[in-house]
């Protein structure tokens, strides 16, 4: 009975937690560069890291609080906190949620750019971020 | 007797009282909102919500789109929760005209670290970084005894 138990938990915890991958957020959002862009060619890694490391107009790029070496833990511009590595070849736990990554590009674009990020900019620092 | 007597000292001297600390700063929760403590300790270490009144962390929470210059915003739900938990734990403090949103602009906070030296505080890379003195900030523990100042 008790094993039951565990195991209706485990199956549970999988299905919570396992549900987004970074393949599956790329084909979301390459879902929605089409639609967006209707001569949509793809994402790019190259335009992604220089979205990445460029000042959109404000004082912050993204590379401010990640570095730019994604594969390095970051420090937080305003309070000095260590950031995990964005990349995730070094930190598995990146992309897996896809309702944590929309939370932080919603912010951190509007911090950087002061407009949300389109579908195309959010694909292009997946595919730079996933190439590192 | 003994124990009770930093809590009173902190009541009087300060009027704003952490409530439910077992001493003078170790602020003790009987249920902790997982959704404060993840969500609040993103980008700096969640603060003890004793340290601010329920109308400064009304303040706060009915602006997280432009928390102190950066975008914190959540979903209605989160916020709702964590709103919540914070105004069941806020310190009392007197009725302000203007809520203090910085917890480091309250009298409680100048008053305690009056004797803090500027290089401390550069070397600390400035006042909202609570861990880098606090050893047990992260477990909102702030008793003195767990100071070690940054070099
Ligand atoms: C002011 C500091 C700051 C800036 C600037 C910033 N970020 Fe972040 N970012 C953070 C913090 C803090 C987190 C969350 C902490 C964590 O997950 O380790 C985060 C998390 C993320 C995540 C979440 C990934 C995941 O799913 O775990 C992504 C994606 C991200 N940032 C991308 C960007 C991009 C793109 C930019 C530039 C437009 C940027 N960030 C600029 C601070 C910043």
């Amino acid at each position: 009975m008790k094993h039951h138990v565990y195991l209706i938990l485990l199956m549970a915890s999988g299905v919570l937690y396992a549900a987004d991958t970074p393949q599956s957020m790329m084909e979301r959002y390459a879902t929605e560069a089409k639609a967006e862009q209707s001569d949509f060619q793809g994402f790019s890694a190259e335009r992604g890291e220089v979205f990445f490391k460029s000042t959109h107009g404000g004082d912050w790029s993204c590379a401010s609080c990640h570095t730019s070496v994604p594969t390095q833990s970051g420090e937080h511009a305003g309070t000095g906190k260590t950031i995990k590595p964005l990349a995730p070849s070094v930190n598995s736990e990146r992309f897996t949620r896809l309702k944590k990554t929309e939370k932080w590009f919603k912010r951190n674009c509007n911090d950087v750019l002061d407009r949300p990020c389109t579908a195309v900019e959010k694909g292009d620092v997946m595919t730079y971020l996933l190439s590192l | 007797m003994k124990k009770l007597k930093p809590i009173v000292l902190t009541t009087t001297a300060l009027s704003m009282l952490p409530v439910m600390a077992d001493s003078d700063e170790n602020f003790v929760m009987a249920n902790i909102d997982p959704d404060w403590r993840a969500e609040c300790s993103e980008c700096h270490i969640a603060y003890p919500p004793q340290l601010l009144s329920k109308q400064s962390w009304g303040a706060v929470m009915s602006n997280l789109s432009d928390h102190f210059g950066s975008d914190a915003s959540l979903d209605d739900e989160t916020t709702a929760k964590i709103t919540a938990f914070l105004l069941d734990h806020a310190g009392r403090s007197r009725k302000q005209s203007e809520p203090v949103l910085r917890i480091t602009e309250t009298r409680w906070f100048k008053h305690e670290h009056d004797e803090v030296r500027e290089v401390t505080w550069q070397k600390a890379d400035g006042a909202s970084n609570c861990a880098a003195c606090h050893q047990g900030a992260e477990q909102f523990n702030y008793d003195e005894d767990f100071i070690k100042l940054p070099r």
